[in-house]
C-alpha cells in the first residue's frame, strides 16, 4: 500500500510553472527524498503535499484519500520546518505539545507521548527551556520532536538540517535515519544536499525545473543515471565528462586516446559522444590493468588532499579530468604517471539529447 | 538588552549638560506638577499673588465638591467609552490586518486607502455625522460615540497591526495550521502571542486617542453621556473660571491614562519574538 500518491500534479505561481506534472507514489514505510537545485521545486511539491500550497491541478492521495483540496489539518501529516519554527513564548515541552493539544488529546496521553518523544531525541532535560535558551541543534531536535510526537501517516521535513553546521548536519542525518528505523514511518524529506540525499534515502527523487528527472534507489541512480543531469547531480566531486567518437568497440578522445566501449552502451560506431567517467574509477596504474580497464599516461595538473583521499586534477582527451585518489597514492604537480580507467562503470551519453545510452 | 556605554569625563562640559538637563526638566514638570498642586489649593492660596508655590495643607474639597455634584461621573464615562471603543477596535483591526497580510485581501492598495482614512481632519466630518446621528437617534448614546471612536480608531489598529503581523515568521503560521489548528486557532494561539507587545502598545494609543476626545463628544452628546474633557470646559465661566475644578477634574482625567500606561509599559518595552527562527 502507497501511503502517498500524486497524479499529474501542476502548480502554476502566475506566468511561472514550478512543478510540471509529477507522478510519485511513496510506498509505506519509505524514506523518500526528493532533491534537486533550487528552483526545481522540489519545495513547493512538499508544500503541495502539506496543504500548504494549492494544486493548480492532478490530484494528492494521503493514506488511500483523496486531499487534493483538504487542509492541512485534515491531511494526518506532520512537518519539520527549515527554520524550525519553534514557538517563542512557549517552553520546549509545550511547543512538542503543541499539536497534541491542537487535536484535543487528554492531558496525560500529551505528557506521556511528550515524554516519549523527548526521550528518543535526548532533550528530556531540556523540557522546561524556552527556544532561545536552545543551540541550533537543540531547537532542530525539539522541531523533530513536535512532529514525531504525533502518529501521522505522513513526516515531512523541509531542508531541516540547513541551518545548521557541518558536523552538526551529520550527526543529525544519523539520528533521523535511526529515527526512521524505530517508527518505521512513512517519510518524504526535502534537500538540495546531494549527500543527504544518498546517505539517508530508500528512494531518491531527483527533480529540475519542476519535473522528476529520475527516480530510484541512491546506488541504482549514481551507477545507472538516465541522464546527463542526473550523472552530474549525484556524487562528489562530480562526474567527468569528456567528448569522443565512438569507433567499434572503442571511444576515441580527441587527443586520440582510445578507450573500450563501456559493454551496456548501445552508441553506434561513428556517432559524437560525451563519455562520463566518476572521479572514485580512477585509480592510479597498477601492476597490471583488470579487465574493461584502461591505462591512460598522464601528466598531473593539480592536487588538492581532503584528508583520507586526494582529489587530482589531469588533463585527458582535451579537458581536465578529476581522479579520486587514496590519500598515499598522492603524486606531485607535473609528474608523468600512469591510471586506469574502470570503463564498465562509465556511461556513453548522447550530447544532443542528453540522454545515457 | 545593554545599553551602550555613555562616557561621562568630569569638567566644565559635563556640569552645563546637567544645568540643560535641568531646566529642561522643569519646563516640561512644572505644569503638571502646578495643576495638581491647585487641585489640592484653597481658593484663597489659587488667586494669591505673589503665587503660591505649594498648598500650605492638602485639602480634598475640590475634589469632593465633583463627587458630590456628580460631575466626577464623567471620567466614568470616559472610561467606558475609550475602552470600550479600544475592545472593538483591536478586535475588529486585527482580524482586518491578519487578513490584508495573510490573504492579501483587498490587493496592494487596500491598506494605503484604509490609512488615508486617518488623515481626513475630525472636523471635516463631524458635522455630517451629527446630523445622521439626530436622524438615527444616537446623540448624547454611549453606543453612537462608541460606534463613533471605533470606526475613527480602526484605520490606525490597522495600519499598526498590519506591521507587526508582517514580521510574524511565516513558518510559525504554517507549522500550527500542519499541527492541526483552524486559521482561527492560529491567530489566537500564535498570531496574537507573537504580536503581543505591538498589540498592547497599538491599544494604549486608541485608548488615549478616545480619552482624550473633545470635538466628538462636544458635538455628539448632551447630558447623559458627557466626558470629562467636555466637563472641563463648563469651569470656563462668562464672569469668572472655576480653576480648582478645572484642575481636579483634570487630575481625574489624567490618573487613568498615567495607570494605562503605567501597567502596559512592561509589554510595550518587551521583545518576546527572539528565538523564534534561526538566531
Amino acid at each position: 500500500m502507497s501511503d502517498l500518491k500524486i497524479t499529474n500534479l501542476h502548480k502554476h505561481y502566475g506566468a511561472f510553472h514550478a512543478v510540471k506534472g509529477i507522478n510519485l507514489e511513496v510506498p509505506s514505510g519509505e524514506f523518500t527524498v526528493l532533491v534537486g537545485p533550487s528552483g526545481c521545486g522540489k519545495s513547493t511539491l512538499l508544500r503541495t503535499i502539506a496543504g500548504l500550497e494549492e494544486a493548480s491541478e492532478g490530484s494528492v492521495e494521503i493514506g488511500g484519500r483523496d486531499v487534493t483540496y483538504a487542509r492541512p489539518r485534515d491531511r494526518d501529516i506532520a512537518m519539520v520546518f527549515q527554520n524550525y519554527a519553534l514557538y517563542p513564548y512557549l517552553n520546549v515541552k509545550d511547543n512538542i505539545a503543541f499539536g497534541l493539544r491542537a487535536r484535543k488529546f487528554a492531558e496525560p496521553e500529551v505528557e506521556k507521548r511528550v515524554a516519549r518523544a523527548a526521550e528518543m531525541l535526548g532533550i528530556g532535560h531540556l523540557l522546561q527551556r524556552f527556544p532561545r535558551e536552545l543551540s541550533g541543534g537543540q531547537r532542530q531536535r525539539v522541531a523533530i520532536g513536535r512532529a514525531i510526537v504525533r502518529d501521522a501517516i505522513l513526516y515531512l521535513f523541509d531542508e531541516p538540517l540547513s541551518n545548521l553546521d557541518a558536523q552538526l548536519r551529520d550527526d543529525m542525518r544519523v539520528e533521523i535515519k535511526r529515527l526512521h528505523r524505530e517508527l518505521g514511518r512513512t517519510m518524504v524529506y526535502v534537500t538540495h544536499d546531494q549527500i543527504e540525499a544518498m546517505t539517508l534515502a530508500d528512494r531518491i527523487v531527483l527533480l529540475r525545473d519542476g519535473i522528476i528527472e529520475q527516480q530510484g534507489a541512491p546506488l541504482d541512480l549514481f551507477e545507472r543515471p538516465e541522464n546527463r543531469f542526473v550523472a552530474g547531480f549525484l556524487g562528489s566531486p562530480k562526474m567527468n565528462f569528456v567528448k569522443a567518437t565512438v569507433k567499434g568497440k572503442t571511444v576515441a578522445l580527441a587527443d586520440g586516446t582510445a578507450l573500450p566501449l563501456p559493454q551496456q552502451s548501445k552508441a553506434k560506431s561513428g556517432q559524437a559522444v560525451l563519455v562520463g567517467i566518476r572521479p572514485q574509477y580512477i585509480a592510479l596504474a597498477g601492476p597490471r590493468a583488470a579487465a574493461g580497464h584502461a591505462r591512460v599516461p598522464v601528466v598531473i595538473e593539480l592536487v588538492q588532499p581532503t584528508g583520507s583521499r586526494v582529489h587530482v586534477t589531469l588533463p585527458l582527451g582535451g579537458t581536465s579530468i578529476v581522479a579520486d585518489l587514496a590519500a598515499h597514492d598522492v603524486s606531485k604537480p607535473g609528474e608523468k604517471t600512469h591510471i586506469d580507467i574502470d570503463m564498465t562503470r562509465a556511461i556513453v551519453i548522447d550530447p544532443a539529447t542528453e540522454r545515457v545510452i | 538588552m545593554s545599553a551602550l556605554p555613555f562616557h561621562r569625563r568630569p569638567g566644565p562640559r559635563l556640569a552645563f549638560r546637567y544645568v540643560l538637563a535641568t531646566l529642561l526638566v522643569i519646563v516640561f514638570v512644572f505644569p503638571v506638577y502646578w495643576l495638581f498642586s491647585i487641585s489640592f489649593k484653597t481658593p484663597d492660596e489659587i488667586f494669591a499673588f505673589p503665587p503660591v508655590w505649594y498648598p500650605a495643607s492638602i485639602q480634598f474639597s475640590n475634589y469632593r465638591v465633583l463627587f458630590k455634584d456628580g460631575d466626577a461621573w464623567t471620567v466614568w464615562n470616559s472610561l467606558v467609552l475609550a475602552s470600550v471603543s479600544t475592545v472593538f477596535a483591536m478586535i475588529l483591526g486585527t482580524i482586518a490586518a491578519y487578513s490584508l497580510v495573510r490573504f492579501k485581501t483587498g490587493g496592494e492598495n487596500l491598506a494605503v486607502w484604509i490609512i488615508s482614512q486617518r488623515m481626513m481632519p475630525p472636523v471635516a466630518i463631524v458635522f455630517p455625522i451629527f446630523l445622521l446621528y439626530v436622524y438615527l437617534g444616537w446623540v448624547d448614546t454611549f453606543h453612537g460615540l462608541i460606534i463613533l471612536y471605533t470606526a475613527f480608531s480602526l484605520p490606525y489598529v490597522i495600519w499598526m497591526m498590519r506591521g507587526y503581523i508582517e514580521d510574524i515568521p511565516l513558518e510559525l503560521e504554517e507549522s500550527a495550521l500542519v499541527d492541526g489548528c483552524t486559521r482561527w486557532e492560529v491567530l489566537w494561539k500564535v498570531v496574537l502571542p507573537m504580536a503581543r507587545s505591538g498589540l498592547f502598545a497599538t491599544a494604549v494609543f486608541t485608548f488615549i486617542f478616545a480619552w482624550n476626545d473633545f470635538l466628538f463628544a462636544l458635538v455628539l452628546t448632551r447630558t447623559e453621556v458627557t466626558t470629562y474633557t467636555v466637563q472641563v470646559t463648563h469651569y470656563f465661566g462668562g464672569q469668572s473660571n472655576f480653576w480648582a475644578k478645572i484642575a481636579a477634574m483634570s487630575v481625574l482625567g489624567t490618573i487613568p491614562v498615567f495607570f494605562t500606561v503605567a501597567i502596559m509599559q512592561r509589554y510595550l518595552v518587551r521583545g518576546i519574538s527572539m528565538g523564534a527562527v534561526k538566531g
